[in-house]
């Protein structure tokens, strides 16, 4: 193999994208969105990085528990929650989505820690206000809530904790 | 009540800064900054690392929450040896109120009032991103006049925070002057928001559909006596800063970052720019009109402190020049769009038409309502990219609201700046970090 094969192999895409076999569309605006399944989401995100997306703009989390119901593409069974990646590529200016649909019953995901170590606040994060674990994170605790914190912020069945207006002298509750 | 009680009241538990040997590999190897991406020959040998150092060689101290160079309520934990700093792990949270989950529970008409008091530094940034992901969903086109406005106010607020950080960090390393005139100037600004929207802070001026009212009579007038002291006096802080040899001694070589570790961190915005990565949402991926003006996006070389100073300065200058170009070319017309779904109906039909009327109440107590999707939108905050990821199940709330907080993420490259550094340089090096509180806690 010559040196300029090598160069052309270096310039050629290593892998394609989105990896075979993952669902993919569009999005409000035409924003590229693809559905990994909870398996495979390391290994996609690792080849979106891979192929180019060398930063982890943000990753948050969506609870779909009273939502009327969304569009997903075919094969791709909805579960309560859904965690959202945001990569970005800076040499291609492209952004892609990853959602990933999380069951109630096993709410627990791969982290991405070893390939952008940048995910390690906005996963605490995530952990913090949806419970989500994610395996392999150094440092699983809590970020904006206390320590003894109890229930999940964020979730859609935690209440939003109204504290009733008193009003000096009123009469008490009709 | 005992002293016990009340040391475990104020405990942040797991999430403090624990000695050596009761942390766990993993952590200890992320905190002594092992598991970067770092470039070959740079990389550190978790060999080398002395997870057996024995604890009474170093020292854990916490500096804040009520450190006045912490920039509000930032509490970081540190590993000393002697003055060096070994580790650091911030500890955040003390500011968190929920206003993602304040955020579903407003219409999308009342969420900007929300979200402009995130980063009370550059609230109209913060609108802005709500604004267009709320438009993105509709699938709303802004009149010409809209974009541009919010353009001007946009640059307007950069020229404010980054003149705001430069008095804050010229405080932190010792330049009592500097917080003065940066204040100063500063202070212009916040006349001139005080004047358009009414109030100097937390303005709730740029709405879906555009803005709030148009700008105020004589506001070429104002703008560029804004433009020309401020550039006059940025000149002034050259002399007083950027040649200065304490300064410069300060701020050089401190706090340094590799590109490499920059992205793998995830930062963005000025610390991003400092490795030397030109990467600005407003020249690489443009929204409103930003790829009609002209302007340069400011790199740095060495990613230290120095650099991120020059970069805001310039940066200054640069919003300037997008400011004089708008001056030049505002366009005449509407600044919002006639869209009846979410524009209410000017003031003085109200007193004339009941149809007018009902239709003022209807979209300002039930909102109108936005289509089912997911939409994410980016700006650059003078901080970093500023994101909104929104969520709408139909209805006129937003079903998810969430804001990637610039300063929230960068915070995460602090202890990467800090570690091996000195003490002293560790509140110079927190300042050019720049984060705002209010948005890192959310």
């Amino acid at each position: 193999m010559t040196a300029d094969a090598d160069l052309e192999a270096a310039d050629a895409p290593a892998v394609t994208l989105p990896p075979p076999g993952v669902a993919a569309s569009t999005s409000t605006g035409g924003q590229q969105v693809v559905f990994p399944d909870r398996a495979r989401y390391h290994e996609v995100a690792s080849a979106y990085r891979d192929g180019g997306f060398e930063l982890l703009s943000d990753l948050c989390a969506t609870d779909y528990l009273t939502h009327s119901g969304r569009r997903l593409p075919e094969g791709v069974a909805p579960e309560r929650f859904e965690l959202v990646v945001m990569l970005l590529s800076l040499s291609a200016r492209r952004r892609v989505r990853l959602r990933v649909q999380l069951p109630e019953a096993e709410l627990a995901v791969e982290s991405l820690f070893d390939l952008f170590t940048g995910a390690e606040a906005m996963e605490r994060e995530a952990f913090d206000m949806f419970g989500i674990r994610f395996l392999g994170h150094p440092d699983l605790t809590r970020i904006l809530m206390p320590e003894d914190w109890e229930g999940f912020p964020l979730r859609k069945d935690y209440g939003v904790g109204r504290v009733p207006v008193q009003f000096k002298e009123a009469p008490g509750p009709r | 009540m005992s002293d016990n009680t009340f040391v475990r009241e104020t405990s942040e538990g797991a999430q403090e800064l624990h000695s050596r040997a009761s942390t766990p590999v993993a952590e200890l190897q992320r905190e002594v900054g092992s598991v970067l991406r770092l470039p070959e020959g740079h990389t550190v040998d978790v060999e080398d690392i002395d997870i057996e150092r024995p604890d009474d060689e170093t020292m854990i101290i916490n500096m804040g929450p009520q450190h006045p160079s912490t920039h509000g309520v930032l509490r970081l934990m540190m590993e000393l040896d002697g003055e060096t700093v070994l580790r650091t792990k911030p500890i955040i949270g003390y500011l968190h109120t929920g206003m993602e989950k304040t955020g579903e529970e407003l219409t999308y008409q009342q969420g900007a009032t929300n979200v402009t008091r995130m980063d009370y530094l550059s609230p109209l940034n913060n609108e802005l991103v709500f604004s267009l992901a709320t438009e993105a969903l509709l699938g709303l086109e802004l009149p010409p006049r809209a974009v541009w406005i919010r353009m001007l106010l946009s640059e307007l607020q950069r020229v404010s925070s980054h003149l705001m950080w430069t008095a804050t960090n010229g405080m932190d390393v010792g330049s009592t002057t500097m917080m003065i005139f940066g204040f100063r100037e500063r202070e212009m600004l916040l006349a001139f928001f005080e004047k358009t929207t009414g109030l100097r802070m937390n303005h709730n001026f740029i709405r879906p559909g555009g803005t709030a009212a148009d700008l105020p009579d004589g506001w070429e007038d104002d703008v560029d006596l804004i433009c020309e002291n401020v550039a006059l006096r940025l000149d002034d802080y050259d002399e007083l800063l950027t040649g200065q040899p304490i300064f410069r001694q300060r701020m050089e070589g401190v706090g340094t970052l590799s590109a490499d570790e920059a992205l793998a961190l995830s930062a963005t915005g000025p610390i991003l720019r400092s490795t030397g990565i030109p990467w600005d949402l407003r020249r690489t991926m443009p929204y409103l009109a930003y790829d009609q003006v002209d302007f340069d996006v400011i790199i740095g070389t060495y990613g230290d402190n120095f650099d991120r100073y020059a970069i805001r300065l310039n940066e200054i200058r640069e919003s300037i020049k997008i400011i004089r170009q708008v001056l030049e070319r505002m366009p005449m017309g509407d600044y919002r769009v006639q869209d009846k779904k979410v524009t209410p109906p000017p003031r003085a039909r109200i007193d004339e038409s009941m149809e007018a009327l009902i239709h003022h109440f209807k979209v300002f107590t039930e909102g109108y309502k936005v289509p089912e999707g997911e939409v994410y939108a980016a700006v650059e905050s003078p901080r970093g990219e500023l994101g909104c990821y929104m969520v709408s199940d139909g209805s006129s709330k937003p079903y998810r609201l969430h804001i990637r907080a610039p300063s929230f993420v960068n915070l995460q490259s602090l202890p990467v700046m800090l570690r091996g550094g000195l003490m002293a340089d560790a509140v110079a090096t927190i300042s050019s970090v720049d984060p705002v509180m209010g948005e890192v806690d959310r």
